[in-house]
Formats: C-alpha cells, structure tokens, sequence
C-alpha cells in the first residue's frame, strides 16, 4: 500500500481511472482501430502468441511481447489507455523473425490487444488483461 | 493394459487408503492417549523415488502453537474445493473424528483445549528427526524447501536471515526457491544464495532491465539421479513478490508466473531425459492449480506460499500437487514410483510434527540453540500475558491482528488500523505469556514501519477493492496469496462474488457508527507499506508498548465484517 501524501494522490487519481474506466472505456477507439487495420475483414484467434505479465509489477513499463509467424505487420494496443495505439511493427519480406518486444505504459487495469496480418492476407489477434494494483498486502 | 491414468487413479485411491488408515490410527490412539513416534514415522517405502517437502517456515526454529483457518473461502471454480475447506467441513471430508490428534493437527475448531492436550507443533529439530528417518528408509531421498525460510523471527531479523541459513544446511536441503528472502534486499540475498551448499531455483526469477533469465544466481532448474532415475526439479519463485512486498527492495529482479516459460523448461528438460518432472513451487495452492492444468508434463507440484495442509495430494490431469503446511509444523513425504521415464504411481504422507512426541534431533537442538544464544535474553523477555487464543490465519481477521489494530488505534492515535493479510505467524493459547519473540513472529519483516496518515474514505475504499481483488478475483493468476488487510476502527460489508469496485459496501466508523464519507478524510495508522521512505516507529516496539499497558490481553469478538455469498 502507498501512503505518502504524493503517492496517495497519484494513486487516488489512478485508482478513480481504474474504477471509472476497467475496461473498454475507448473501446469505440479500439474498435475503430482495429476495423481500420484490418479493414473488417474477419478474425481468427490463433496464429498469433502474445505476451503479457497478469499482473503489472510498474504499470509505468510493462514488458511484452508478440510473434506470428510470417507476419507482415503486428497491432498492439493498449484498450484502456487515453491514447490506445502502442505500436504497429511491420516486417518486411527478408525479416528473419516475425516477433518484437516493448514496453508499454498502463494508465490502469485493461486488456492490452495484439493484431496481427498474416503472410496471407488473413487476421490474428490475441489479448490478454493486465492489472495494474496498488499491492502491498500479500504473503 | 492399465493406462497411465487410471494407474495415477489407482494409485490415489491406495494413497488415500494408507492416509486413512494413518488417520484412524491416530484416532484410536486419541482415545488411548497415546500417539508415537513409529507411529507418525510409519510409511511402507514404496517405488525408487522419495521427495521431502518442507514450505513456508518463516523462521520458526522452535515449536510453536499454529491454528489453521476457519474462514478460508474460494471463488469461481475453487468455490468448495480444497484448500477451501476448514473446520469441521474438513474433517468430514477427509474422514478425521473430532478431538483426534488430525483434527488438531489440520483443522479449526477446539483449538484451545486440542494445544493443552497433544502440545506445541514443529520444531526444526524434531523436523530433522523425521527427515533422518526417511533418509534411513531412502538414503538418498530428495528434501526440497519451497521458501519463506529466511523470515518471520527476532533472531532471523537480527542476523539477516544467517540462522536459518545456517540450521537449514544442516538438514541438507538438495534445492529451494524463494519469496519472503527478497525482502532481505538484493544484496543479502545474492549473498547468501551465492553461499548456498544446494541449488537456488528459479525459472520465473529474471533480471527486471532486460527481462532476461538469471541462470548464474537462479537456475530455472537441476537435474538429479535418484535410484536410477533422472529426475529434474524446477523452481517456481512468489510471482508477485514486487507487487505484494516492496519492490524497491530488490529492484534488479522481475517475477511473475511466466507459465509459458515454465512449458518451455519442462520440455527442455524431457528432451534432455528427464523421467521425473517435479515443480518446486512458491505459487500459492490455486495458481499451482491453474498451472498444473495450464503447462503439461509436470509430474508432481510441491506447492507453497498459501500455507495449506493437504492430508493428501490434489490431481489435476496428470499432476500432483501437495501441499505441505507452514510454520515447520509438517513434512510431507511423496514415494514415487518412476518406470519406462513416467511416474506410474505415488504414495504420500503429511506428518504432522507433535513436538512431544517426535524426539528432537540432539545435534539440530544445539545448532538452533547456538543461533539464539547471543539473544536469548531480549527473545524471553515478558511483556504480558494473553487471555484470549491470538492467532492470525483467516480471510477477514484474527485475533492477533485485532491486537495489533488495538495498539496502532491507540498507542497512534488513529481513526482506523490496517494490518497487512499476511498468513505467517504462529499463535498462542490463554494463560501464556507473551514474550518479545511471540510480538516478533507475527511482525518481524524489513519494512516494518508504522505509519500515520490521512486518507479520504474514498481512498480507503480504493485500498479494499484492490485488495481483495487480489484474493477474491476468479482466475487465479490474478491472485496474490495473502488475505484481506485487517481493519481495525471500521467495519464494512464485503460480497466475494462481484468484481472489483463493487465488492465493498456499508463502511461504518465504529466509534461513531456513521458511514465513512468518501471526502472526509481520516487518519489511519498502519505498518508494512511497499512504499520507499516511510517513516514511523517499527510496530514490534508500538505492539509491545500496547501490551505492556494492558498487562492482560484481552479483546472483544470482531463482528465488523460482514460476509456476503462467503
């Protein structure tokens, strides 16, 4: 738990983030970019691996990761975020290996969603929700 | 042909024939007043492989009372399902009598008057006892610590954790992993690990910058070959260790479950032979759960953190799971029977260690005494006696924490208290003195500063729903082990069922009985914040204070949380 006065509003104001919005607060948003990457075309739920921590050890920086193979581009988006889009990779003809890895920011608790274009033409997507928790009480 | 399956099924059902049968000896034995050593020791050595489990010792060198739970509740698919069990429901469930040495042993209930008659439990020299017992019948049996062994005492405090490092070497561990032994801060733990005689594991321990494994300091795992078998054991490290201690502590390492890394261990390790894949495991019993159905190829969990005793494993798929206790007051035994490369059958036992009536290992009480010597007299030191059972484990409450809420209310002057939901600490029975070392084995830690502050109700509220969505959420990956942060001073309705934000309602001020307002703000004392820089006196000396003004403990029954869909 987080108790110095500064912390405890920074956190307060996190906390009413991730009260008011859980999830898919932008998921007109999310949808939106997702339907403008893919162009509506259907989505399959395999094809794609996507890694995330369950639960955020710094929501500042969240590691991930994503890979499909023979993927063209990969969407990562953060649903929950003010600002969704986190990066599209694009990989070309020649590259060796179709997978990346970041970091990402949190504004709070949500789904953090991977697209990706497949070598023909078709879509993947896996998500996975992290949580962003004030901790401090385990063991 | 007998499929592997049904041979595990079989197997179970034998196994839990033999713990049967263990049980209702000891009830017979309950009405002789009689209980003996060969009698708990007694184990038909079965198959070529024995693992020694031992968890979640906090520190507790010397025997101690340790009450089990009674209000231990599951959600979503662990609804019902054990650990979820306690108390008298337990009891019927694993066909244990009510006031045998097992009901005591295992279970809530009559606890006070079960302490007087069958004694304190644990002791790592009668624990040495018993693992010198099975090595006799198995010489070269695998023990196996799941971690939390570096904390929970005055004298670990004090000497940094080098006493148990240093009884532990002498019960010849051949591997461990950790949690609570980070809290000791990343140098100490680099140091006594770079120390270690035995194999530091860790599959899910990764270096934070880079998000790189640490294979020099913690492998992910060790391969043994134990009568003809070549078995690997990995390590499975607290997930959440910077999320529920704090990070700041042992900032160059990164945790989490990592399952998808774990499939990837185990796999290498079948590609590299091994015909016995065992999990040494600081998960938490319903995340070794998920685990076990998640990754394939594990053959058996040794699982901790959670602090249950299971009389006998949990199987899911093909997995065992065993659960093991806390405290040192068990050990349990898992004889394994490994042929063609597959475990083709188990036979198990969780020994309970009654003090009186396992003989201490001579050699062990001296190593344990030595490390308490130079203490001894601040360890002895009264400071009250008790008339009430003080005990923590529970979702909700306990009696010592209602204690430690008491004396940070009064001796800080405080609207309402919060202790951390943490499940160590051993207990005390009416009539017993409560020394220095009693206050210290429910609050000894590394950042156990009691802070003073003011927070709004809307804040307090934010800290509950956070918190027991760390316990109640569905999915146990989501999960952190520990129970709901005690609250002293103010009492609240919660309902385990509803996602977070929604689980907490009816916060009332207990002194004055209105409702808590959510721009009001209060002031609220409590003690181990992950925060870096809080300051406050440490709650060993504000605890020890409290008791000293009242003499006698003596508390009123905790009503103020209420349970709904519980």
């Amino acid at each position: 738990m987080d108790f110095t006065r500064r912390e405890t509003l920074a956190l307060g104001a996190g906390a009413a983030l991730m009260t008011v919005l859980p999830l898919r607060a932008y998921a007109a948003t999310t949808d939106e970019l997702i339907a403008e990457f893919t162009g509506g075309a259907d989505i399959a739920d395999t094809g794609i691996d996507f890694t995330a921590p369950e639960i955020a050890e710094n929501g500042n920086t969240v590691p991930i990761s994503v890979s499909a193979e023979g993927a063209s581009a990969i969407m990562v988006l953060a649903s929950g975020n003010p600002t969704p889009p986190v990066a599209t990779f694009n990989f070309g003809p020649l590259a060796g290996s179709h997978s990346a890895s970041t970091r990402i920011r949190l504004a709070g608790t949500q789904d953090v969603i991977a697209i990706a274009k497949l070598a023909d033409g078709s879509f993947a997507r896996a998500s996975k929700t992290v949580k962003v928790t004030i901790g401090g009480c385990g063991g | 042909m007998i499929s592997r399956r049904d041979f595990l099924q079989v197997s179970m059902a034998a196994s839990a024939l033999i713990g049967a049968s263990g049980f209702g000896n000891w009830s017979r034995l309950a009405a002789q007043q009689r209980l003996t050593q060969d009698q708990l020791l007694n184990f038909d050595t079965f198959g070529n492989v024995s693992l020694i489990h031992v968890t979640d010792i906090h520190a507790q060198l010397k025997p101690i009372y340790f009450r089990e739970p009674s209000v231990n509740i599951g959600v979503g698919r662990n609804r019902g399902e054990v650990p979820h069990v306690t108390g008298a429901d337990f009891r019927r469930l694993y066909g244990i009598e009510d006031g045998s040495p097992s009901h005591y042993a295992l279970s809530s209930g009559d606890f006070s008057s079960l302490a007087q008659a069958y004694g304190k439990v644990g002791g790592l020299d009668r624990v040495s006892t018993v693992i010198n017992s099975i090595r006799a019948d198995r010489p070269d049996a695998l023990l196996l610590d799941g971690g939390d062994t570096w904390h929970g005492s005055y004298t670990c405090h004090h000497t940094q954790g080098q006493d148990m490092v240093n009884v532990m070497n002498g019960l010849k561990p051949d591997a461990m992993t950790f949690h609570w032994e980070f809290t000791l801060g990343a140098d100490r733990v680099t140091e006594l690990v770079e120390g270690l005689p035995f194999a530091a594991l860790g599959q899910n321990i990764f270096d934070a910058e880079w998000d790189e494994p640490l294979p020099d300091l913690f492998p992910p795992y060790k391969f043994f070959e134990r009568g003809g078998v070549k078995i690997a054991v990995i390590g499975q490290a607290f997930p959440y260790l910077p999320i529920a201690n704090p990070r700041w502590m042992f900032p160059e390492f990164s945790f989490g479950i990592r399952d998808e890394n774990m499939q990837a261990m185990v796999d290498e390790v079948r590609a590299q032979g091994a015909e016995l894949v065992v999990a040494l495991s600081h998960n938490g019993f319903d995340v070794d759960k998920k685990m076990a159905s998640v990754v394939t190829g594990i053959d058996v969990i040794l699982s901790g953190h959670t602090h249950d005793a299971l009389p006998e494993p949990v199987l899911v798929g093909e997995t065992i799971i065993v659960a093991s206790g806390s405290n040192g007051k068990f050990v349990s035994r898992v004889d394994l029977d490994v042929r063609d490369g597959r475990m083709m059958g188990f036979r198990h036992k969780l020994i309970p260690i009654f003090s009186d009536v396992i003989e201490p290992d001579a050699a062990m009480t001296k190593l344990i005494d030595e490390q308490r010597a130079p203490f001894e007299t601040q360890l002895k030191e009264v400071i009250g006696t008790t008339d009430e059972l003080l005990y923590r484990r529970g979702n909700f409450n306990g009696t010592w924490d209602d204690l430690i809420c008491n004396a940070l209310i009064s001796e800080r002057d405080a609207d309402i208290a919060m202790s951390p939901g943490v499940r160590w600490g051993p207990s005390l029975i009416p009539g017993d003195d409560i020394t220095r070392e009693d206050i210290w084995n429910v609050t000894s830690m590394s950042y156990g500063e009691a802070y003073r502050s003011e927070m709004t109700g809307e804040f307090i509220k934010v800290i509950l729903e956070d918190v027991a969505d760390n316990i109640f959420n569905p999915d146990p990956y989501y999960q952190q082990g520990g129970d709901m942060v005690r609250i002293g001073g103010m009492g609240y309705r919660i309902d385990v069922t509803k996602p977070q934000g929604e689980r907490i309602s009816e916060m009332t001020l207990l002194k004055t009985g209105e409702a808590i307002d959510p721009a009001k703000t209060y002031v609220v004392a409590g003690w181990a914040s992950v925060n870096e820089g809080t300051e406050g006196p440490m709650i060993w000396d504000v605890v020890e204070d409290h008791i000293r003004k009242q003499g006698t403990v003596k508390l009123d029954p905790n009503t103020s949380v209420e349970v709904v869909n519980g």
